[in-house]
Order: C-alpha cells, then structure tokens, then sequence
C-alpha cells in the first residue's frame, strides 16, 4: 500500500544498497555514535587495558613506558584488606537496599496507582527526593542524624551510641537506607508504567473468582510488573554498586575505620588521590564483573521463562 | 475493597508521602535557624530563632551566585547537546531506514547501565590529562553530552508519529531536514518538555565527575561546593548546620521548584519507556 508511494520502482543505487533505504539516518546519527564511542566504547576498552599494565599519570603530551604487567595490579588490590572490606560493604548495601526498593516501590506505586483524590500531590512527595542533588540531601541527613539531632532526640535511650553515622554496626545499614529514601521515587515511576499495561479484566476476573485485594496483588499484580521487577533489579543494583557520594560526605570518607567504604570510593582514593589509576581501574573491572554475574541471577531467578 | 481497607491505603500512601517531604522541611526551618534546635520544638517555626543570616554565611564561604552560574552552564550544554544531537538520532531511528539503525538503538539501551564510576579513571585520564580539559566547561560537559535516555524518549514519541505526514511532506519536495524540523519537532513538543526536565537533574545534581575535574573554586557547580564546605569548612564555622542547609537550600531549589511547575510532564509512560525500551 504506502510502499507503492515511498518506493517508486527505480534502479536502487549502490550507497543505498550499502547504506540502507535512507542513508541521511547515519548522519544524524553519526553525533552520537562519535559520542558513544568517545565516552563510553573507548573509555571501558581502555579502563580494562589500564588494569593490566604499569600506568601512572604524566603531563599531557609526555610518552611514557607503560609495560604490560599481567595481573599485578589484581593482586595489589585484592591483597589490600581495605579493598576486600569495601566489597564486603557494598554487599551488605545491596542486601538491605534492593529488597527494601523493590518492595516498596511496587508496594507504593500499586497504592498510588488506585488512589483517587490527592493524586498529584502524592507523587510529587514521593518523586521529589529523587530529583534533589545528593549533595543536598546528605546536608538534611547528617542533621537529622547525628549525635543530637532530632532523630536521637525523638528515640531517646533508644538511640545506637555511638550514633548512626559513626558507629561501624550502623554506618552502613544507614546509608542503605538513605539511598533507598532518596532514590525510591524513580522506582515508583517505574513501577507506575507497568501497571498501566495490567489489564483490568484480570483484576475483576480475580475478583469474581473469589480473591480478595491481597491474593490479587500477588497473582494478578505482582507476575504483570515482573519486566519491571527484573529492571528495577538491575538498576537498582547498577546504581549501589557505584556508591560514592554518600559513604564520601555522609561518614567523612568512608568512616568509622573504613566501615562504610564502597569500592568506587576507594578507586578514587586510591586512583586519584594516591596516584595509582592502574589499581583503581583493576577494582572497577572486578566491580563490574560481580555487578554482570548479580545481574545475570537476578535475570535468572526473576525473570522468569517468558 | 472494602471502604476500610480504601481509606487505611490514603492514611499509608500519606503517612509516607509526610516521611518523603519532611526532611525538605526541616531543611528550610534548619536553614533559617539562629543556633541548630535539635529538639522535637526545633521542628516548628520559631519567631525567636529566624535568621537570614546563615544564607549570607554560606554566600561568604562558597559564592552561591558563581556556584549557581557554573552549575547552569554545565546543566545548560548538556541540555543543548541533548535537544540538538538527540533529536536528530531519534528521528533517524523512528523515521529513517539504515544500515546500523538496530546497532544504534541497541546501543542506547546499553550504554544506560554502563556503570559511570567504572569509566571514572580512563575519562579522567582523557579529558583531563590527554585533552587538558580540567578546569573546563567542555571538560566537565563531554561525558554528559548527549543524555541516551532521552534519546529513546524521543524516539518514542517520533514512532507515534503517523507516516502520513512524513511522506506527504517529502512528496512536497521537503528534505529530511526539513521534515523534520517544520512537521515532526511541533509534534513531539511535549517530549521536549519531559527530556528536558529528565536531562536537567542529571547534571544539576551530578557530584563525583565536577568534583574530579575541577580543582579551581571559582568554576565548580554548586553541588561541588557546597561538599567541599561539608567536608572541610563546616566544622570550623559558627553555625555549620544552618549555613550547610542554606546551601542545600538553594542547590535543591530550582529543581524542586522546576519539577513542581512542569510535574505532568514528569509521566511514567513516558520515561518508563525511555528506560525499558
């Protein structure tokens, strides 16, 4: 029908025929493939080149010998107990902070999804954390939560001694919690969209099948959002293994005694501060390869067959 | 559902939405403090302990205008990249048809969970030792550039488009170009709005590459600052926590206030299909 109008029979020139039906498509594209390949392909291809070769930083312009050194760099980082703390920390992030997000974001957005007054009103509460920088949400955190905010003032003898932030039990769980508050919001949105794909007719056919409001958010609700679940995983777990502003200004860098240090926080230490971007970039490689190997499972044992 | 059950789920859905906002309130009265109040009074306006003064604190320390200024550059050339090359890559993939158009789209979708901290240290070795762009606009805009989210975002809403439009324009006589920049981008200007407001809170909030890039205080965006005032300063100033919040004030504000303003832009849909696809 309309190819009869787009495609009047012609001889196909050779560019076409190589380049497909509109070749303009690759220049407007040609920007962000520069883009990607500049800040991203190159990048993630030379981070992994770094880790295996003595690399140190030079002025610009300056050619410098930077012989291949096979899995030195691995072995400088994993050798460190400060580096094998840092993961064992971002675990226990990633333990409280996916469950936490993926319950209550589908929890909320289910609930925000029926609600009929106030709607408005109510997303913008729950979205706004996210849209706030970080950096300023850390400042409303550590008044609330140090030694004698309100947060202790409110909890009394309850409170940890010493408190949240400076207590090596609480400092991380702490930051747990934190991220997911802050970024809880993006979630929802996720969830939201999902929903609307659930159609109607299974709810009322739950319902007429006798199922009360809890049996039809765990058959009806909860297998209806599972692409969304697997994506929620995955970025949720992507976006706590990259954990770095908080542990940084939250507890001072990391602290108390490194109980809060993530493994980004310590490349930059260690890349940046220390002048080794050489060990820094061989923890990111193995930082990435455990984030790919979780992902994997996650997909696995959430996502189902389908 | 019961009529209990309907009104137990609003006190829930309100009793967080007050857990959500609260912490932003207490960030404004913190922030208008004479001395820090932490007691449960603290939490309430109180005539005796408002000030102005932590604002001008804070002003004296880290320059909330340069801040501000620098923070809008940086949000500004990403926002322009983003509008202009992400049109552009949007429309070629919903409307044109090209060898490497699924490469392209694949690539959109990948490169969203290519975790950033991973290309921290060769990006840091590019632009700011092989390019020497630290202490830079460019430097500080380039890994940002072309936000992809958007880029499906827009190629979302171009596939909405009725092909009718496109061929009778062309039938017409009118370039790709031309299509379009006259009949496609009036159509999609709802999309402009969303992107927009989804590219803006990238950058504006973004830490850890400014923070890496720029050592020179008179170019950092405010998120910048404003952690290095908690990090070095606050312990040594007269009300650290009234004079932090202020910051923290003015850096959550104009988002906050720009979020609230276009929020129904703000639509699942949307930016749920910008992220799955």
């Amino acid at each position: 029908m309309t190819t009869l109008i787009e495609n009047p029979p012609r001889p196909v020139s050779r560019t076409r025929r190589i380049l497909g039906r509109n070749p303009l498509g690759l220049l407007f594209s040609a920007p962000y493939l520069v883009f990607v390949i500049a800040v991203f392909a190159y990048p993630l291809i030379y981070s992994v080149w770094i880790s295996f070769h003595d690399f140190f930083f030079t002025a610009p312009g300056f050619e410098a010998d930077r012989p291949f050194v096979g899995l030195t760099n691995y072995l400088t980082a994993f050798q460190d107990p400060a580096v094998i703390r840092s993961f064992g920390n971002v675990g226990i992030f990633l333990l409280i902070n996916v469950p936490l997000t993926v319950v209550l974001s589908l929890l909320l957005a289910s609930g925000l999804n029926r609600i009929v007054h106030f709607r408005t009103f109510l997303r913008v509460a729950y979205y706004v954390p996210y849209v706030t920088a970080s950096v300023a949400v850390v400042a409303i955190w550590l008044f609330l939560f140090n030694g004698d905010g309100l947060v202790n003032t409110v909890l009394g003898p309850l409170a940890p001694d010493p408190s949240w932030l400076i207590n090596s039990t609480w400092a991380m769980p702490t930051i747990a919690f934190f991220v997911t508050w802050k970024q809880l919001g993006f979630y929802i949105l996720l969830y939201l969209a999902a929903l609307q794909g659930i159609p109607k007719e299974l709810y009322e056919s739950a319902s007429t099948d006798g199922a009360g409001p809890i049996r039809s958010f765990f058959s009806v609700t909860v297998p209806g959002v599972r692409p969304a679940t697997v994506l929620v995983l995955l970025v949720s777990t992507v976006t706590g293994a990259n954990l770095f502003t908080e542990p940084y200004l939250l507890t001072g860098g990391g602290g108390p005694d490194g109980a809060s240090a993530s493994p980004v926080l310590i490349m930059y230490q260690k890349g940046l501060q220390q002048g080794q971007p050489d060990v820094a970039a061989a923890i990111g490689v193995v930082l990435v390869i455990l984030v790919l190997v979780i992902a994997l499972l996650q997909n696995r044992f959430a996502g189902g067959r389908d | 559902m019961s009529r209990f059950q309907k009104i137990l789920r609003g006190v829930v859905l309100f009793i967080g939405a007050v857990a959500f906002l609260f912490p932003f309130y207490y960030m404004i009265i913190g922030s208008l403090q004479t001395a820090p109040d932490p007691t449960i009074a603290g939490a309430f306006p109180n005539p005796a302990n408002i000030t102005g003064e932590n604002y001008t604190a804070i002003n004296d320390r880290i320059n909330l205008f340069q801040g501000l200024l620098n923070s809008g550059i940086f949000t500004g050339g990403v926002l322009l990249g983003t509008l202009v090359f992400g049109v552009l890559v949007g429309y070629a993939l919903a409307v044109l048809q090209w060898r490497g158009r699924g490469v392209t789209f694949a690539l959109a979708l990948l490169v969203q969970v290519v975790p950033f901290q991973l290309l921290m240290v060769p990006l840091y070795v590019l632009i700011a030792r092989d390019y020497g762009l630290s202490d830079n606009y460019l430097g500080m805009i380039l890994p940002f550039a072309i936000n992809s989210t958007a880029v499906i975002i827009f190629r979302q809403y171009f596939l909405q488009l009725p092909k009718e439009l496109f061929e009778a324009a062309r039938i017409d006589g009118a370039g790709e170009f031309a299509v379009l920049r006259r009949i496609a981008l009036p159509l999609v200007r709802p999309a402009l709005i969303t992107v927009v407001l989804l590219t803006f809170i990238g950058p504006w909030n973004e830490f850890l590459w400014p923070f890496l890039i720029t050592k020179e205080a008179g170019l950092q965006p405010l998120a910048v600052s404003l952690a290095n005032y908690i990090s070095n300063v606050a312990a040594t100033a007269a009300n650290p926590f009234g004079a932090t919040l202020a910051g923290a004030a003015v850096l959550a504000g104009p988002v906050v206030v720009l979020f609230i303003v276009f929020q129904r832009y703000f639509i699942s849909t949307d930016i749920g299909s910008g992220v799955k696809g």
